[in-house]
């Protein structure tokens, strides 16, 4: 069963183009799809409507059954609570520790008092701590988040993300920021989270060798339109081409590209 | 609950459940401060000297005035272009106040930055300057009328001894956030010390400089009203004095307030303006 | 064209001295600023000041009761900046752009931020001066008004810097507004803001002299006795003790910004 469907998505920020053009694919539960495409293709506008951080300007979005465009405030809320969202710039209160940082997640659960005073119940810190220990920061577990290095910023957004109890998560660009160890580290652990937890990912990407290294599936996007849409083996050159040309349907460009992006 | 298998789950160690962390620094820092501040109010505002004034009457009297200043300005003692060429001389005063003063903290400026002059240097400048600023400019005014006599020029001098510091500490600043290795690298040119000052440290920080040369030129702006009230320097400000304690015509004194509001609201806008402005070049 | 850039530059600064001097020319002269006067009064001054501005044995004598003023002063000061504090926290978390619920508010939060800011202190002395007469309350009210136009602003501007990121990320976790508003925009401005108060206090030591001189309240009233009345030992005395606070106050605020920036 498909666990998300976009049909005829398409935004108009305030420019003539589209950010995103006429999209329509669905995922599946248990699916890692990696979006990519140069930048400015829509990735991230593509990534924000789903949950709604970026509405949708026409086009219906379905999670689980239920069609996330036409959702009140409320109702908009649960359905985040259940989409987990990772960030290229980690997006953590740098002057909080690990674990709080972490417990954020889980927020959209809570009453607004308790939200507001952080009171966390005795599972829900528990759960935190196994997954902090999961990724491997137990030893900043009470550190603040300005002093951890970029792959551990990062992973502290894993976390945040895993304790939601998330169905989906939504991963933006999150390697776009680190070193190629640390970026490692990170899609390695991603690729367990969908594996080992059945949590189901889709990732925006600069890097065509990773999408094809760790991803079930890559789309293509180039200025707002889906150019390609399959499993790993079918993105030829010819087709890696596609999606980065200047012009969407300008294929004249030399096969070296695709590593070079 | 997602249930985390396979990841080897028998090796956590029963975790401490305690999420608060151990306070650091910072944070402590932070709480004791605004208890400091919460306490010292509370304590203030029980022991505040009232005088035996009927509050609320006092509240209905002030709202009162301000209706009959904001929504019946009227002028007796002057035209509105007479009201209009005295602000012009407040923001001359104000001119004057932030060119001499700007002028000489350039100088002072790069003698107090830490990476252009010897620290004996900058520690000396540095305290005289933290002395001067902490003077209020009122009272550096009314210090030179003694020898000036109340009016304009004891108004220049006064507040253009508060900017010369106030535009010292933040010029300095500016110069020492310039990266050391550029300075450095001009030097192992062969270049000289004042070379190095016009061609690298001026031109990569002139941003940062004329944003806050205009910051204290709102600054002085005010502090040029407000001496014209409190030391007989020509512009609005005497106006506003007069009107009100002098002529005793609220009426007045809502139209110089306009006047003055008007103005002020107009250099913030520019100031707004140019900062982003500039930010966006840099 | 590197001669186009030179001829450029230098035009380009001949036409910025030429304003300059333009504009110095025209102040000097509606201002009736006297140069020459301005220059010898200048040293006058000094000879002067050495000679009479400083405090002798009989001014000490009157020591306990300009340390009652400033006592009173300092506390003024204080109170005026946390009770507008607490004000101007509202107007800047519902005026922010982050942070805001709806574009209007941001409207009115600056209008009002604007309007105090702008407004000069001496007319907010002179107006409150008619009701409250020679009160601390006067002082205290004027200092009041006029913090909470700076406050605003200048804690909106931190929450508009520091808070985009977190409350993008708590947004996205489905939380609700206040719990982003105390997890994640205040522990994240809060060193700033307190930067902000303790600058606010400095400034409203200073200002309190000018208030006080105007109302006839507090150490500024006292140094305007002095003054007035020729008495310039004793007047010195006053400016001392005020730098003396203004200069302990300096010193703690940058100890305190040193360990919580």
């Amino acid at each position: 069963m498909a666990l998300l469907e976009l049909k005829n998505v398409t935004k108009h920020y305030n420019g003539i183009a589209p950010a995103l053009d006429d999209v329509s694919f669905s995922v599946n539960e248990g699916e890692f799809v990696s979006i990519i495409g140069s930048s400015g293709s829509g990735k991230t506008t593509l990534l924000r409507c789903i949950n709604r951080m970026v509405e949708a300007t026409s086009g219906e979005i379905a999670f689980g059954g239920i069609v996330v465009s036409r959702l009140g405030k409320m109702e908009l809320r649960q359905v985040r609570t259940k989409i987990g969202m990772i960030f290229q710039q980690f997006n953590l209160v740098d002057r909080m520790s690990v674990i709080e940082n972490v417990l954020h997640g889980r927020l959209g659960h809570k009453s607004t008092l308790a939200g507001v005073l952080g009171i966390y119940t005795r599972e829900e810190r528990w759960q935190a701590l196994r997954i902090i220990q999961m990724l491997g920061l137990d030893q900043q577990v009470y550190q603040r988040c300005d002093q951890l290095s970029g792959g551990q910023k990062q992973r502290v957004g894993i976390a945040r993300a895993l304790v939601q109890n998330p169905k989906l998560i939504l991963c933006d660009e999150p390697i776009a920021s680190l070193d190629p160890s640390s970026a490692k580290t990170i899609m390695d652990h991603l690729r367990s989270i969908c594996t080992e937890l059945g949590v189901t990912l889709i990732i925006s990407l600069h890097q065509v060798d990773v999408a094809l290294k760790y991803t079930d599936r890559i789309i293509g996007l180039n200025r707002g339109i889906v150019v390609f849409d399959g499993p790993p083996g079918e993105l030829t050159s010819q087709r890696s081409a596609e999606i980065y040309a200047k012009e969407p349907k300008d294929v004249n460009i030399d096969l070296g590209e695709r590593n070079a992006s | 609950m997602i249930e985390i298998k396979g990841i080897g789950t028998e090796q956590f160690s029963s975790p401490n459940l305690n999420t608060a962390k151990p306070l650091d620094r910072a944070a402590l820092a932070i709480r004791l401060t605004l208890l400091v501040l919460a306490v010292t109010t509370i304590y203030a505002l029980l022991t505040i000297n009232a005088n035996g004034i009927d509050m609320p009457k006092a509240i209905l009297d002030t709202l009162s005035t301000l209706r009959t200043i904001f929504f019946q300005p009227y002028s007796y003692h002057f035209t509105v272009w007479q009201g209009f060429w005295e602000i012009v001389i407040t923001l001359g005063l104000a001119f004057l106040t932030t060119l001499f003063g700007g002028v000489i903290a350039l100088f002072l400026g790069l003698m107090a930055a830490q990476n252009l002059a010897p620290k004996w240097l900058t520690n000396v400048i540095k305290s005289v300057v933290a002395f001067i600023r902490a003077v209020p400019s009122i009272l550096w005014v009314l210090i030179f009328a003694v020898a000036a006599g109340l009016g304009s020029t004891a108004a220049v001098i006064g507040l253009t001894f508060h900017s010369v510091a106030y535009l010292t500490k933040a010029y300095s600043e500016s110069f020492e956030d310039l990266d050391r290795s550029v300075i450095e690298a001009l030097m192992a040119t062969g270049a000289n010390w004042w070379q190095v000052v016009f061609q690298a440290v001026i031109p990569s920080s002139a941003t940062y400089l004329l944003s806050w040369t205009f910051l204290r030129f709102e600054i002085n702006f005010s502090n040029a009203v407000a001496m014209g009230a409190a030391a007989g320097a020509a512009g609005i400000g005497f106006d506003l004095f007069m009107a009100s304690e002098f002529y005793f015509n609220l009426h007045e004194v809502g139209l110089v307030t306009y006047f003055i509001l008007a103005f002020a609201i107009i250099l913030e806008v520019l100031a707004t303006n140019m900062k982003s402005r500039l930010m966006k070049q840099a | 064209m590197q001669a186009d850039v030179f001829i450029r530059r230098r035009n380009n600064a001949v036409v910025f001295f030429a304003i300059l001097v333009v504009l110095t020319a025209g102040s000097i002269v509606i201002t009736q600023y006297d140069l020459q006067k301005g220059f010898t009064s200048f040293i006058k001054a000094f000879i002067w000041g050495a000679s009479n501005f400083y405090p002798d044995a009989g001014s000490l004598r009157k020591l306990p009761d300009i340390l009652v003023k400033l006592w009173e002063t300092v506390l003024m000061s204080i109170a005026a900046t946390t009770v507008a504090a607490i004000f101007s926290m509202f107007l800047a978390v519902f005026g922010s752009r982050t942070t805001r619920i709806h574009v209007s508010f941001t409207v009115i939060a600056r209008g009002i931020g604007s309007f105090f800011r702008n407004m000069p202190l001496v007319a907010w002395a002179m107006i409150l001066m008619l009701a409250f007469s020679q009160s601390s309350l006067t002082g205290f009210l004027a200092l009041f008004l006029g913090s909470l136009g700076f406050l605003t602003r200048a804690f909106m501007e931190t929450i508009d810097e520091v808070g985009e990121n977190a409350v993008e990320a708590l947004t996205s976790t489905g939380a609700a507004y206040f719990p982003v508003i105390f997890q994640a925009v205040l522990p994240a401005s809060m060193p700033q803001i307190v930067s902000w108060l303790l600058f606010m206090v400095e400034t409203n030591i200073r200002d309190a002299t000018l208030v006080g001189l105007l109302t006839g309240t507090g150490i500024g009233f006292l140094f305007d006795v002095y003054y007035k009345s020729f008495d310039y030992h004793v007047a010195s005395l006053v400016v001392i003790v005020i730098v003396i606070a203004v200069l302990i106050v300096e010193t703690v605020s940058n100890g305190v910004r040193r360990v919580i920036l």
